[in-house]
């Protein structure tokens, strides 16, 4: 009897439980009913690696996010006639692809208007997917894989140029600057890793440079001496590496060992203080490396940008937190614009941007890339890294041929055969 | 000619570190008849506690070859005693149970030390801090530096005195009657307990040097570095024949010089399809090889599984 009368209380306990989360699940659209508050609160996400190895970088990016919304809330923005208080919600992904899912449904579930991230180009593709889902723009401060922005999504944005125009950047530097005829490329079988090489073997061919080796390392490993000593055999005058600091720092090391005098050049995946470290003085000397975006002092806002920051937080800025700024600042004009907070109403705004940034200008092509995003070489001089040249991409067009023939992967297999001959 | 030299080169230094880890991998089947998991990541603890030591003493502008005795001292004390607790603790109550069972538990031994290493010293790369600059050896064509040089010869050493150790001495010669018959050993006076503890501190000290040896050959150190080298050295201890010690020393060789000459040139042999980032399949197709043709190893005695 008692029993059964407690059933009965719990189910109705639940169903009403149900039935109150069911009338809160469709919550009143955007305030735009007249008894709206004069405040609206409209919440920006960050999302970035917050914790783990690249930490500091992910920390970076998201105190950029909070500068802009400090900025912007100082200054008492106004959109469609309504004072707008903005607030920012922070999430780590730890760098990591599945945990970058959950944080973008966590970041949806919080009903952002407009998220800055990932950091990761491992991370920002398959959330770039729930933001589209959802209807929320998203633009990532850091990620330079080109898939990022040509799924189709009308949702995502970036502020730094992408591999396909750092590869072939990197292709011109070389042939043009360095005068190198013969070129060995590795790579280490990631996403970013591939097509960057990819991107650079393609332009390299294109210029009539000749691709002696083709090699393949693993993001995990960190002997390449049975590689490189091939690569020896081929005596190129370059050897171009897509992967990041933990491989390519080793590989100059081993390459040192092993004799080999050929230059060496990278993207930005090596450009990190760490990569001198892991190398080691001597071998990192004249080691070249891409970064996309000028180098943060000699960005249009960037004195202002690096003092503010440094009174704010009490630390220099890393890497990508200029970026970050500008993407909040960019979201705020589209709103600005488009007279609404709602994200159905500014998101055609943003692909309209026109905006001077910390960065320099901000405009995006019919995909949601930066338009003629600068690219900035730096070698290694007395164990610091030093910006050697800047430069700007021949635009869409020579991105367009480069990952076009993207799947160049097997070809050198000829060269490489005739050399074998020898 | 010269590319196939240097490959031999690449292959016998990395073959004489695989040797040394495989070393702990043989001794303690030999004996015990149980495949230690946990001893790829002694051997990173080793690795670690050296980087640690290095860089404290580098800053402080001791002499390069007093800081490598003392990183070397301190690794080899550290996994001695990780290797003698170890046994006491996940082993030795299991050492009548179901071989099953201590497998397990080495397994979990050795996500233990991962993660344990993980919280020391955190998650990211550690570079060695400028230490020594070894200098170039021309040897036909072929560079090797005074580094590689030095990590051969040590390891051929220690090999050479561990062989004598086990023929020769008193000790050894307990360890060889333990690995007979233990019961029997035990009968015949022979403390067993004693004995298998000293084959785990002996495994785990020569892990160490191993470990001191990548630090200082690749100049990095990672809380995930002893997984693939325990898998690779373990491979080498199969090959040779686990169990038997000169064994491990051939598998480790032999399987250095196959995965260096693989990786320099599958490219060409594959036509280019398959690239050098294939290179550890053919460490494990050599364990499947092995496995599968001959069980009992290069210079193992057929049906010589007693445990």
């Amino acid at each position: 009897m008692h029993k059964a009368l407690r059933h009965t209380l719990i189910a109705t306990l639940v169903t009403t439980l149900i039935a109150a989360c069911g009338q809160e699940a469709p919550p009143p659209p955007k305030a735009e009913a007249p008894k709206a508050p004069e405040v609206i609160t409209v919440k920006i996400g960050s999302a970035s690696p917050l914790t783990g190895p690249q930490a500091h970088i992910g920390v970076d990016i998201r105190n950029g996010v909070q500068l802009a919304i400090e900025d912007a809330n100082a200054a008492n923005v106004e959109i469609g006639g309504k004072k707008v208080k903005f607030e920012m919600v922070a999430e780590d992904d730890e760098a990591n692809p599945t945990k970058a899912t959950t944080v973008a449904q966590k970041l949806v579930d919080a009903k952002v208007a407009a998220v800055v991230g990932h950091f990761n180009s491992g991370a920002s593709i398959p959330a770039s997917k729930i933001y589209s889902d959802a209807g929320i723009p998203q633009i990532s401060p850091s990620s330079t894989n080109p898939k990022y922005t040509e799924q189709g999504f009308k949702t995502t944005f970036r502020v730094v140029a992408h591999d396909g125009q750092q590869g072939p950047t990197l292709a011109r530097f070389a042939a043009k600057t360095l005068g190198a005829k013969t070129v060995a490329v590795i790579d280490d079988s990631t996403a970013y890793g591939q097509g960057l090489a990819d991107n650079f073997e393609a332009t390299a061919k294109s210029l009539g440079m000749k691709i002696v080796a083709r090699e393949h390392t693993t993001d995990k490993d960190t002997d390449f001496k049975a590689i490189l000593t091939k690569i020896k055999g081929r005596k190129p005058d370059l050897i171009m590496f897509g992967g990041i600091d933990p491989q390519a720092g080793p590989m100059v090391k081993q390459m040192k060992d092993l004799g080999i005098k050929a230059k060496f050049i990278g993207g930005d995946g090596m450009q990190t203080p760490n990569f001198i470290k892991l190398a080691g003085d001597a071998a990192a000397e004249g080691v070249m490396a891409s970064i996309p975006g000028l180098p943060k002092e000699q960005m249009p806002g960037g004195k202002a940008f690096l003092e503010k920051y440094k009174t704010k937080f009490n630390q220099e800025v890393e890497l990508f937190a200029p970026m970050g700024y500008d993407a909040v600042m960019v979201f705020i004009d589209a709103m600005k614009r488009a007279g609404s907070t709602d994200p159905a109403k500014f998101l055609p705004e943003i692909g309209k941007t026109n905006y001077q940034g910390v960065i320099g200008p901000i405009a995006f092509d019919e995909k949601g890339d930066l338009k003629n995003g600068p690219i900035t070489i730096y070698v290694v001089k007395g164990g610091k890294w030093e910006a050697l040249e800047t430069v700007k991409p021949e635009a869409a067009q020579a991105a367009a041929t480069a990952t076009g023939s993207a799947p160049a992967a097997t070809a050198p297999a000829a060269p490489a055969a005739e050399a074998a001959k020898k | 000619m010269e590319i196939f030299t240097q490959q031999l080169i690449n292959g016998l230094v990395l073959g004489s570190i695989y040797a040394l880890v495989a070393l702990g991998y043989t001794m303690v089947y030999g004996i015990l008849g149980l495949i230690n998991f946990a001893h790829g990541d002694i051997t990173m603890i080793g690795a670690l506690v050296a980087l640690t030591v290095v860089q404290a003493l580098a800053a402080a502008g001791v002499p390069a070859p007093l800081v490598l005795v003392l990183a070397g001292g301190c690794a080899i004390l550290v996994c001695s005693l990780l290797g003698l607790s170890i046994e006491r603790v996940a082993y030795r109550p299991l050492r009548r149970a179901p071989r099953l069972a201590p497998l397990i538990t080495a397994i979990g031994v050795s996500i233990l030390l991962q993660y344990s290493a993980a919280l020391i010293w955190g998650k990211q790369y550690i570079a060695l801090p400028k230490l020594i600059e070894p200098a170039a050896i021309n040897i036909g064509g072929a560079q090797m530096t005074t580094l590689q040089l030095a990590i051969f010869v040590l390891a051929c050493a220690i090999m050479a005195v561990l062989l004598w150790f086990i023929k020769a001495s008193r000790m050894g010669r307990a360890m060889r009657a333990t690995e007979q018959n233990p019961d029997v050993a035990g009968l015949m006076g022979v403390n067993t307990n004693a004995v298998i503890a000293f084959t785990f501190v002996l495994g785990s000290a020569i892990g160490a040097v191993a470990g001191l040896m990548v630090v200082l050959y690749y100049g990095i150190g990672h809380y995930f570095m002893g997984f693939m080298l325990g898998l690779k050295a373990f491979t080498a201890a199969v090959l040779g024949g686990i169990g038997n010690v000169g064994g491990a020393v051939m598998g480790g060789l032999l399987l250095g010089i196959i995965e260096s000459m693989a990786s320099g040139y599958i490219g060409d042999l594959t036509g280019g399809v398959l690239g050098s980032n294939y290179r550890d399949i053919f460490a494990f197709l050599v364990l499947v090889l092995v496995l599968v043709i001959k069980p009992s190893g290069l210079m193992g005695q057929a049906g010589g599984d007693r445990a």
